[in-house]
């Protein structure tokens, strides 16, 4: 099996290094899904012992607090911490950068207190100890590749390393757009935006986005975030470019290379 | 004699108005909440030091930093000058700092001299760049009117400043060279030493004691008009760009203020917690319709401002043509506080009985604050650290909380995570990945 709940595994007497937060867009999402399972194989490749909350993990409440609503933030994520403390989770690792950003700075303050890593950081120390051992060539290596930040990762919580050693890991030819770490241009997907129609304006968010990443004439473009991806998915689709040009997030490149 | 009286009367008529002004700043920053500050001293003075007075963020864009810097620089230094035209003027003294510095003193007037120079550069270049280049964020709609020629005014006091240092400077080193006993040698100074000659060389000295008093006197008399003018300007950031510095939000941008009311009530609900038996019944308004429900940082924010617009310039909402724009939003916060503040002064208002039928979002409407992607571009753009998300964040809350409003888009999402737990409404087990 690809990944076992906490409480599967706690029913065989173990319990888990690291749990896996797998987010709605992680778990629903079918792009995102193969993120998912991307960083699943990852991790059981590197033999390190991790775990889901399965169906007992919700939503942790990111985008309804970013909308205005704190009351559904605080209920959601007050049955979040509740579980994760009955299960006496230490160490989160997840691959979007909104869970992310929640777990690590916001639920602290509701009495939720864990490590919390997003998965760049994690493959980052994985490779670094020699947990994972990247195959030489691969499909990426000396490919021109961009790499978009996401602002969650990167303004919001300072992340702008880890997910360009995974590249340079990868041995990629690394081209940086215009706007990048911390004056990165937003894909148009956070603060609750992915919910809504776009306000009136001239133009989509993701489209001036694609416009930077297509300057700087990529194989491809990485990311870090589901949103990112099916943001930066629909703005390729619009320039009619997404045949040529695929979006990867750094799990799916890495898993690539095992 | 009649000159110390003169500049006298006119110092106090300075302080005075001077005074009313920064009163009324202040009394409008404090209509905001109190909110718990302090702390972190360290971080705190790493912030004043470096980002405002080391001017660290304006390095973002190298050449509007250096011409900015010319400015800054030559303000702050010429504030030596400033002291010595301030103790002339009282006690009708002509260059008191002259002889008991000595050679010292030849060096500073001739630095003040030099960056007055690059100074005079920088002023040009930034009217150029305003008026003639057009440098967008300074052409955005809430630009228009007051602010543009605030801009505009503020530049031309600057040359004005610097002109007038250089004709009380270089009449002076005309004068000294005709040996007249009130003038004396002060050294060769850099610019004026040139400059005068050329200027006034062929004066009578009758002429040449009219330029330098002129020089001086003009030069004083903008100081004046400048101290009485900023609170009313968004110039006001040469003074407040520190404090605002200090006060600044310490924690990851990524974090969002926690709110315990709501906290306390959830937890309460779920069972989590026990009521609290002296607890009011009712429930306070949540988030900010107005500048009493912001925080003071909020507002002393928006009187930070000086509406430069990069906050603007790196949206993206505004960057793809929607109406946000995080200058205008700080911009709005701060007339708003100064039409609450001058009503309340004339109608001898407390903060509690306060109510003329308007709020913020008369001015910052909501189409505004739904177009934010809380990406913190804004944010991190600014260079004295200004947060206009934590406002449109605070605004979210009210409309989503208080006022029961907010994009209808959104409910979908509201229901699923109350009900399903996700962000989505999905019939299938979270869990369903790992089977197929």
């Amino acid at each position: 099996m690809l990944a076992k709940t906490i409480a599967e595994l706690q029913a065989e007497g173990r319990s888990p290094e690291i749990l896996f937060w797998v987010g709605c867009a992680g778990s629903f999402d079918a792009r995102a899904q193969k993120v998912t399972r991307a960083l699943c194989e990852i991790l059981n490749h590197a033999g390190l012992e991790f775990a889901i909350l399965g169906n007992e993990e919700r939503c942790t409440g990111d985008p309804a607090r970013r909308a205005g609503n704190e009351f559904l933030f605080q209920m959601t994520a007050a049955m979040n911490i509740e579980t994760l403390n009955m299960y006496g989770v230490k160490k989160i690792v997840t691959a979007c950068p909104h869970c992310f950003n929640v777990l690590k700075n916001e639920y602290p303050a509701l009495g939720g207190s864990y490590e919390v890593v997003h998965h760049t950081q994690l493959l980052n120390e994985l490779i670094s100890n020699g947990k994972i051992k990247l195959k030489e060539g691969g499909d990426f290596k000396g490919r021109r590749i961009t790499y978009h930040d996401s602002c969650y990762l990167g303004r919001a919580n300072d992340v702008y390393e880890a997910p360009r050693a995974l590249l340079e890991a990868l041995d990629v030819d690394l081209v940086e757009m215009k706007r990048s770490r911390k004056n990165g241009l937003c894909c148009g997907a956070g603060g609750a935006q992915m919910w809504k129609e776009d306000e009136p304006g001239n133009k989509r968010i993701n489209i001036e986005r694609v416009e930077e990443a297509l300057e700087t004439e990529p194989t491809a473009i990485a990311a870090n975030c589901p949103f990112c991806l099916t943001m930066l998915q629909d703005g390729l689709k619009a320039k009619e470019r997404n045949e040529q040009i695929p979006v990867y997030d750094l799990s799916e490149m890495i898993v690539n290379r095992l | 004699m009649l000159q110390t009286f003169l500049f006298l009367l006119l110092l106090g008529a300075t302080g005075w108005i001077a005074w009313k002004g920064y009163r009324r700043v202040w009394r409008n920053i404090c209509l905001g909440r109190a909110e718990k500050t302090g702390g972190n001293g360290g971080a705190r003075w790493r912030n004043v030091l470096l980002v405002a007075f080391g001017q660290q963020k304006m390095f973002k864009n190298w050449l509007p930093a250096v011409m900015h810097l010319f400015i800054y620089v030559a303000f702050v230094i010429t504030q030596i000058e400033l002291i010595e035209i301030f103790v002339d003027g009282i006690f009708g003294t002509h260059r008191f700092f002259a002889a008991p510095l000595g050679g010292f003193y030849t060096f500073i007037i001739s630095l003040i001299e030099i960056l007055s120079v690059l100074a005079f550069v920088a002023t040009v270049v930034f009217l150029a760049r305003r008026n003639l280049l057009r440098v967008p964020r300074f052409w955005k709609p809430e630009m228009k009117g007051w602010p543009f020629r605030d801009a505009n005014l503020i530049l031309l006091g600057e040359i004005i400043l610097i002109v007038g240092i250089f004709c009380m400077n270089g009449g002076d080193k005309v004068l000294q060279t005709r040996g007249l006993e009130h003038y004396q040698p002060t050294g060769a100074f850099a610019v004026s030493s040139w400059l005068g000659p050329m200027l006034f060389g062929n004066w009578s000295n009758s002429g040449v004691i009219l330029a330098e008093r002129f020089g001086w006197w003009l030069h004083i008399l903008t100081v004046f008009g400048f101290l009485c003018y900023l609170p009313y300007s968004k110039h006001l950031h040469i003074l407040l760009a520190f404090p605002n510095t200090w006060y600044a939000k310490l924690t990851p941008k990524g974090e969002m203020e926690n709110m315990p009311e709501i906290q306390k009530e959830v937890r309460i609900m779920m069972g989590l917690e026990q009521p609290d038996p002296d607890a009011a019944a009712e429930l306070p308004e949540f988030g900010a319709d107005d500048v009493f429900s912001l925080s003071w940082q909020n507002i002393l924010q928006a009187y930070s401002c000086t509406e430069c617009g990069r906050c603007t310039a790196a949206c993206p909402a505004n960057l793809t043509g929607k109406k946000l724009s995080p200058r205008k939003v700080m911009m709005d916060v701060r007339d708003r506080a100064e039409e609450v503040g001058l009503k309340m002064e004339k109608e001898k208002l407390e903060i509690g009985n306060y109510n003329d039928g308007k709020s913020l979002f008369d001015r910052i409407t909501p189409e505004e604050i739904h177009a934010c992607t809380t990406c913190n571009a804004c944010v991190e753009a600014c260079p004295v650290l200004i947060n206009p998300l934590d406002i449109i964040l605070k605004m979210r809350r009210h409309e989503i909380l208080t006022q029961s409003a907010g994009p209808a888009e959104w409910l979908p999402m509201f229901n699923a995570i109350e009900n399903n737990g996700a962000a989505w409404a999905m019939s299938e087990e979270r869990v369903g990945w790992r089977n197929s």
